[in-house]
């Protein structure tokens, strides 16, 4: 015996459809978010790749313990540290600056610094390995 | 005076393809959208000025490295010998590879330094110190 049918033809009902697809649109739009990587730039020197750089073009700049900048053998505020490296870089287009931390200071100071050295557009930077 | 409109215009904006179109849209937002792969470390970024934006996000590989001298790659702890063998291998794999250096800003520079080391030996010498933006 079959059974009788008592609905013939039924429909979905389309007219929700755009309100539907609507709030799975602001869903996605409201949970993703959109962060971009950003921060300082750096090449490391290739592992062996050792190159003499005459002393007279080479500025040290010293990072110790407690967050204090030597400077080329004076101590430099961070602050002014991106206008002392310009001056030295006007007097010397070849100079070379090389960034030494010590083990026990902060990263904190060591990217204030790199961050000051990319302001006086210092292109060649060179970080030496601390002890 | 009263103005009087000459012609009727039956105008209605069409609503039949609405769903077409939102839902072009959703699809266009959930296939952009990259979601957030590792979790990483509880770190706080030090701050700077002259930041650049890392290209792309495919060839980006991180390593975060908390206060306390965690490394994770990857959500995997490493020590600081373990870099080299991990970064070499994405190395091979990705030639364009920038390494994105998430330390937190009371790390200590030994350690930093020791990864520099390591990513020299690994030849990934493209790095990045990722940082926030400073306001003055």
């Amino acid at each position: 015996m079959a059974r009788e049918r008592r609905f013939k033809g039924g429909e979905i009902p389309t007219s929700s459809m755009a309100d539907i697809a609507f709030l799975l649109l602001i869903f996605f739009l409201v949970t993703t978010t959109i962060d971009m990587d950003k921060g300082l730039g750096m090449v490391l020197p290739a592992e062996g790749e050792e190159l003499e750089i005459n002393k007279k073009n080479i500025l040290n700049c010293l990072i110790n313990s407690s967050g204090k900048v030597l400077l080329g053998g004076e101590p430099v505020d961070i602050k002014n540290l991106s206008k002392r490296v310009r001056q030295k870089l006007a007097e010397n287009d070849k100079l070379v600056i090389s960034v030494k931390a010590h083990g026990a200071s902060g990263y904190k100071d060591y990217v204030k610094v790199i961050d000051q050295l990319k302001q006086a557009n210092a292109t060649r930077i060179s970080i030496a390995e601390s002890d | 005076m009263k103005f009087n409109r000459k012609t009727k215009l039956d105008s209605e904006i069409p609503t039949a393809s609405m769903p077409d179109i939102i839902f072009m849209l959703l699809i266009f937002f959930m296939v952009t959208t990259v979601l957030r792969e590792y979790s990483g470390l509880p770190i706080s970024l030090p701050k700077a000025k002259r930041i650049e934006k890392l290209k792309s996000k495919r060839h980006t590989a991180h390593v975060w490295v908390s206060k306390d001298g965690l490394i994770s790659i990857e959500d995997k702890i490493y020590k600081a010998d373990g870099v080299r063998h991990i970064m070499y291998e994405k190395r091979v794999e990705d030639p364009q590879l920038v390494v994105s250096l998430k330390a937190d800003e009371r790390a200590k520079m030994g350690l930093v330094s020791d990864i520099h080391t390591e990513l020299r030996k690994a030849d990934a010498l493209k790095l990045n110190y990722s940082s926030k933006t400073a306001v003055d």
